[in-house]
């Protein structure tokens, strides 16, 4: 009895230390869930060039077909590899869905309408909307890296939602889905994302002005 | 089975859901005023309105409509006096008359959102609708006279 009396106040320790162990694991558990939503890539030491160099490939896969013809410098789209501008020279419009009786959903169907030369689809078919243009066409590799990480040009995204956008948005994986007889980017959407994700850990470095 | 509303009135439609809307209006439920053109939402002839967007049949699934509310050209107005429909006819439009009906719908739509449109707008709006016969000055024509008929009435 004696013996267990005089361990109470140890016994007491441990449980007190087990306690704050508990509440450090809980806090730290729930920091790094909260850190993992909000910070989707991991900040790796500063490497501006190694930044660019992954910046570039991107730079590839946004300038193809599949993505530029939706980021045009003017107010129609643009259609084939070629980046002619869309037949009937349909318009932008406010909300980047067209005009009047010519709505991009008019012909573009939630999904791929099958067969060569046959409107492709996705329920969010579109360009950006007149306010937030986000043009790709005839941008340099710095003008376009420049306006991707700016909130006022890019949406009003964070790098982390940029990378969501590269990464999950349905619309944008349309392009690695165009359907039949247009060509892909040039390389897969995860090959694509990486680089993106490169690109912002090692410092989210602009090209220089003369690279191509 | 299928449900849609043309024009009012709701049918039935025992078709695969992936048949284009346009086949379920013309040889199921009969209105032949809607025509086939291209089949590649290129012409415009097929032009219909799908929850009061000017929607090419051809390339739209019966699926997608399922629900939703359908008007063909026998349904853009009552008796024949749509104002774009009076001024159709007082300017003498159709050639042929093929793409006539999709022409309408697309205007329909144009003077549903702008009750006074300029030559710009009527390009925008109606570049999608093709005619073989290029009636496109006096479908131009039309669409100022229908606006100025809209808006006339309006004031009545």
């Amino acid at each position: 009895m004696n013996k267990l009396n005089r361990n109470i106040p140890g016994m007491k320790k441990l449980v007190y230390l087990a306690i704050a162990l508990f509440m450090i694991g809980v806090v730290s558990s729930s920091f790094s869930i909260i850190s993992e939503k909000k910070d989707n890539y991991t900040l790796m030491p500063k490497d501006s060039i190694g930044s660019a160099k992954a910046f570039m490939s991107v730079y590839k896969v946004l300038m193809s077909a599949r993505c530029m013809n939706c980021h045009p410098s003017g107010e129609s789209p643009l259609q084939g590899d070629d980046n002619h501008i869309h037949t009937m020279n349909v318009k932008r419009g406010v909300d980047g869905k067209g005009v009047y009786s010519a709505r991009c959903s008019n012909c573009h169907q939630p999904e791929n309408t099958a067969g060569l030369h046959m409107p492709p689809g996705n329920p969010k078919w579109g360009i950006p909307p007149a306010n937030m243009r986000m043009v790709f066409q005839g941008r340099t590799p710095r003008q376009l890296a420049l306006q991707l990480l700016d909130p006022k040009q890019n949406g009003g995204r964070t790098k982390a939602q940029l990378i969501d956008h590269m990464a999950k948005d349905d619309l944008v994986g349309w392009a690695w889905h165009p359907g039949d007889g247009r060509t892909l980017p040039p390389m897969t959407r995860s090959a694509f994302v990486s680089q993106v994700r490169l690109w912002i850990s090692k410092g989210a470095y602009a090209p220089g002005e003369k690279a191509k | 089975m299928i449900t849609i509303s043309v024009n009012g009135q709701p049918h039935e439609v025992d078709a695969d859901p992936n048949m284009p809307l346009l086949w379920a209006i013309r040889d199921i439920l009969g209105l032949t005023g809607t025509k086939y053109g291209c089949g590649a939402a290129q012409c415009g002839a097929c032009t219909i309105h799908l929850n009061g967007e000017a929607v090419r049949s051809c390339v739209t699934k019966l699926g997608r409509a399922s629900g939703q509310q359908i008007v063909t050209i026998e349904g853009l107005s009552a008796h024949n006096n749509h104002p774009l429909q009076l001024a159709w006819n007082e300017l003498d439009v159709p050639q042929c008359g093929y793409c006539q009906s999709g022409q309408l719908m697309s205007a329909a739509v144009l003077l549903r959102e702008n009750s006074n449109p300029t030559d710009q707008d009527i390009d925008d709006a109606m570049s999608g609708n093709i005619c073989r016969c290029g009636t496109y000055q006096r479908i131009r024509a039309a669409i100022h006279k229908a606006a100025q008929l809209q808006r006339e009435m309006v004031k009545i």
